[in-house]
């Protein structure tokens, strides 16, 4: 096959001359002429045939678009008794059925909650863990008497309330909670948005 | 590209006398410093000898297969996860539960298939018009590894989503390629992750499958499209019409093509549910696409298990070799298959012979043809059962049952006449064949079943458990509890609806009570009918048949002056309720009339112990005949099928039945109470139903 020399005078740069007369393939037809139809047949043909796979791959990456996390329900996390009325915040962890995907997780811990008492106040408070900054584990420090947020020294009071300057744009999320007559705290377990001054819950 | 930049300017490349547009204008600046349009311009302008043809649109096809595979490989990727407790249940996800995740599951699934007779395809056009030929050995050669490579992405993706079918099946492949001399045991850990099956095989398949298969692939695909370009077209012969352009006249047919390809693919994952649609069904689209077995159970036989229908005519070939031992498996899985591939990396030099061509040509088409007549061998041993006439081959199972296929009594039975009895072993022969069929056909309709219950139970709102999938269907007593059955109890007790056809032909085998529907009205109402209580689905076959029950039932009970039939129904209620099995629109008060009935000690009471009170010791004292309290509760059954000689039971008077919670002194137990129980649930008609069932 004569392909080599001939391949040259193709293309849309053949239009300006008979492009036939070169190279030995005899049999060469007239230059190209642009058929627009079979070209837009042709993108139109091979658009269609690669729009399933795109469309049900697009359309299956975009699932978790549609799910929502567990409906916010209060949990019980503690009994008043490991909470004294010292001011002191204590942690616990949040235990609930769990769902990730197809796995159900029976019991699981899923977070971790604060919960103080100011002195002599039969009413409980609680502080979830997580920093409205970023997202990140605060932790209590014990020597200053003071949360602390490893990762961008966010610091807050031991009642929740921010200590300036500090990257976090809000206080530490208060969540509601209940004492039942037994004793027993609940807290109603949500998560909300970081990075932001206003304390908005995720769906 | 010879052209320089500066050669190839804008003003040149444009039509003449127009002013650039915005669009124009970007085109040019992004010419200018990267010489796209020459790279287009050679990909497009390629001649066609002798014009377009549509025998030419295979290669593209096998390209857009491809790319159809990478790219709904990509996006299941993004949901897939490879280890043996989440394989399976990845996949249940992505196909039951993702949004949309059938159809890509569906594609990539038909698209693979596809894939494979386009390959045949191709290398059949390519045999043909002699295109494998001087200059084009070496892309030809090319051809036939990215064949392999191909292959091997479908053997690796079988496994992937961990069911029992891809389990079992690479379980024979993996095994096959331990019969390498030397290498092969070491080849087989290597693939297998280790000594056994397990999350390494999975992460290895997927890194073969996802990953080193594909990359090579892409790699010997850009070799092989640019050779196909150095080359040139390998024009059919002779060339009777003009030269046309690759673009669009090739073009153009090549994307017909694909398209179709992807219409076959996407009518073949469809056509069912438009089917349901138009009889007016609901379709459940978690089972349209690609199906998805039971969660792999090494523990659990399949005897459905076969490869992927493009490898069965090397399944049914082995059996070619059956009775070899494992040379013969050697043999037929690697020799046989190499001499044919290495034929066929011959041909390009066998071809330059006089008749080579044409024996290339006859040896391609013959193995196409060996490997499409070993497929229909494959199929028609496995689905025979489906269209052979059963009922012309009756006298043959009637004297093979009386005979119980002792030759010299079957010889006697023909008179000793060797013309008939040749005759006589073809028919058995061809019976023989059927029966495998039917059992084949049970397997798969007993995997389709088990494939089903096993979505059913992991579509529960409690979910899977971390466990995994399998985990559910070891503790499902609909799924266990019919096995346990058949393994421990069947050889006495039936368990068939006697209103089914052939229920009195297990009856009169079965040498204890039918236990189908154990525990509801039907069955007690049975049980005090004087005709059925001495028969075979109640005391009849075994050795109460003339006990004190039956006298009862027989007797007094059958005396309407000393049980009216309204007391009967009191009692059956009062009896089912105690199973916790009564019809929901029971009567309270008929129950409670039935269980005084039972308590009264001229009646039931006289030998039956019913909700007695344990004496000062805690000890109950129990009657002549079983304890019914609380009877055919999953308690009492559990308590029954571990020790029916328990006094509570049958005592003493126990006929035959094991204590299958007990061991032989000290020894362990026949079953586990996890076991039992199952048993007991799955008499009951206790598992999980999904809602709305």
């Amino acid at each position: 096959m004569p392909h080599h020399d001939s391949r040259a005078t193709h293309g849309p740069a053949a239009n300006h001359g008979p492009a036939a007369n070169h190279g030995p393939a005899a049999n060469h037809g007239p230059a190209p002429r642009r058929n627009f139809l079979a070209e837009a047949l042709a993108i139109l043909c091979g658009g269609l045939a690669t729009l399933p796979p795109i469309a049900a791959g697009i359309w299956a990456f975009l699932d978790p678009l549609g799910r929502r996390g567990a409906a916010a329900k209060f949990l019980p996390v503690a009994d008043i008794a490991s909470v004294p009325d010292d001011g002191i915040p204590r942690q616990f962890a949040v235990v609930a059925d769990r769902v990730d995907a197809w796995t159900g997780f029976a019991a699981e811990p899923i977070g971790a909650v604060y919960l103080r008492r100011e002195k002599g106040a039969e009413k409980v408070e609680a502080i979830s863990a997580t920093c409205p900054h970023a997202g990140c584990f605060i932790e209590m420090d014990q020597v200053e008497k003071c949360f602390r947020c490893p990762c961008h020294n966010s610091r807050f009071t031991l009642s929740g309330g921010i200590v300036a300057p500090s990257p976090s744009p809000r206080a530490m999320d208060s969540l509601e909670c209940e004492v039942d007559g037994k004793g027993s705290i609940a807290v109603k377990w949500q998560n909300f948005y970081t990075g932001i001054a206003e304390k908005k819950v995720k769906p | 590209m010879s052209d320089s930049p500066r050669r190839d300017s804008p003003q040149q490349s444009r039509p003449a006398g127009k002013a650039p547009g915005l669009l124009g204008g970007l085109a040019d600046f992004l010419d200018d410093r990267t010489g796209y349009r020459a790279v287009v311009r050679a990909a497009l302008y390629e001649n066609v000898p002798g014009g377009a043809r549509w025998r030419y649109v295979w290669g593209s096809c096998l390209v857009f297969a491809f790319l159809t595979q990478a790219i709904t490989g990509l996006f299941l990727w993004a949901s897939y996860s490879a280890s043996s407790q989440t394989a399976w249940e990845s996949v249940y996800y992505i196909q039951h539960e993702m949004s949309g995740g059938w159809l890509l599951r569906g594609i990539h699934h038909v698209m693979a298939q596809a894939m494979v007779v386009l390959l045949a395809l191709h290398l059949m056009q390519v045999v043909i018009d002699g295109a494998y030929k001087a200059p084009r050995e070496v892309n030809f050669w090319l051809g036939l590894v990215l064949m392999m490579l191909v292959l091997g992405m479908a053997l690796t993706g079988y496994l992937l989503p961990w069911d029992q079918k891809g389990y079992w099946a690479t379980r024979v492949a993996t095994n096959l390629a331990g019969l390498v001399p030397l290498v092969g045991p070491a080849i087989q850990q290597l693939v297998v992750g280790g000594p056994d099956y397990g999350h390494h095989t999975l992460t290895r398949f997927f890194a073969l499958h996802a990953g080193f298969l594909p990359a090579t692939l892409v790699a010997m695909l850009v070799v092989h499209l640019a050779l196909f370009r150095k080359h040139g077209l390998h024009a059919k012969q002779p060339i009777t019409r003009p030269d046309a352009m690759f673009w669009p006249d090739q073009v153009l047919k090549d994307a017909v093509a694909m398209l179709a390809v992807m219409a076959v693919v996407l009518g073949v994952i469809l056509l069912p549910a438009v089917r349901t649609m138009l009889a007016g069904g609901q379709v459940d689209w978690g089972h349209v696409g690609a199906e998805l077995g039971a969660p792999a159970d090494p523990s659990q036989p399949y005897a459905a298990a076969r490869p992927e229908w493009y490898f069965l005519f090397l399944f049914q070939f082995l059996k070619v070799f059956e009775g070899w031992g494992a040379s013969g498996e050697f043999f037929g899985a690697i020799v046989v298959p190499g001499i044919v591939m290495g034929l066929m990396f011959l041909m390009p030099i066998v071809g330059r012979w006089k008749l080579g061509h044409r024996f290339n040509v006859c040896f391609t088409l013959a193995i196409l043809a060996g490997a499409g007549l070993l497929t229909a061998m494959a199929l028609n041993e496995d689905y025979c059962g489906l269209w052979a006439d059963k009922a012309a081959l009756a006298d043959v199972r009637k004297l093979l049952d009386e005979t119980e296929g002792d030759p010299g009594k079957i010889a006697a039975a023909l008179g000793n006449d060797a013309a008939t009895i040749a005759a006589f072993e073809k028919r058995a022969k061809k019976l023989e064949k059927i029966r495998h069929s039917e059992s084949f056909l049970a397997a798969a309709r007993q995997a389709e079943a088990d494939a089903e219950r096993a979505v059913e139970l992991a579509g529960r709102p409690g979910k899977i458990p971390p466990t995994g999938g399998l985990e559910l269907v070891r503790r499902d007593a609909k799924t266990v509890g019919p096995r346990l059955f058949e393994r421990h109890c069947a050889s006495c007790h039936a368990h068939v609806d006697p209103a089914a056809p052939g229920a009195a032909e297990i009856l009169a085998k079965s040498s204890a009570a039918n236990l189908h529907g154990f525990g509801t009205a039907r069955w007690l109402e049975g049980l005090f009918d004087p005709k059925q209580v001495a028969g075979p689905a109640y005391f009849g076959n075994t050795a109460h048949k003339e006990g004190e029950m039956v006298g009862y039932v027989t007797g007094e009970m059958a005396d309407a002056d000393e049980w009216k039939p309204e007391e009967i129904r009191a009692v059956v209620a009062a009896m089912a309720a105690e199973a916790g099995l009564a019809a929901a629109d029971t009567p309270a008060e008929l129950v409670s009339r039935g269980r005084g009935l039972i308590a009264d000690g001229e009646r039931c009471g006289s030998c039956h112990t019913f909700h007695e009170k344990a004496d000062d010791s805690g000890e109950v004292e129990y009657g002549s005949a079983p304890d019914i309290t609380r009877w055919g509760s999953k308690e009492w059954l559990v308590g029954i099928i571990a020790d029916p000689t328990h006094a509570r039971f049958y005592g003493e008077s126990n006929d035959r039945m094991p204590s299958f919670g007990k061991g032989k002194d000290g020894g362990a137990a026949i079953l586990t109470r996890e076991q039992i129980e199952l048993v007991a649930d799955w008499l009951r008609g206790d598992w999980y139903r999904p809602a709305g069932h």
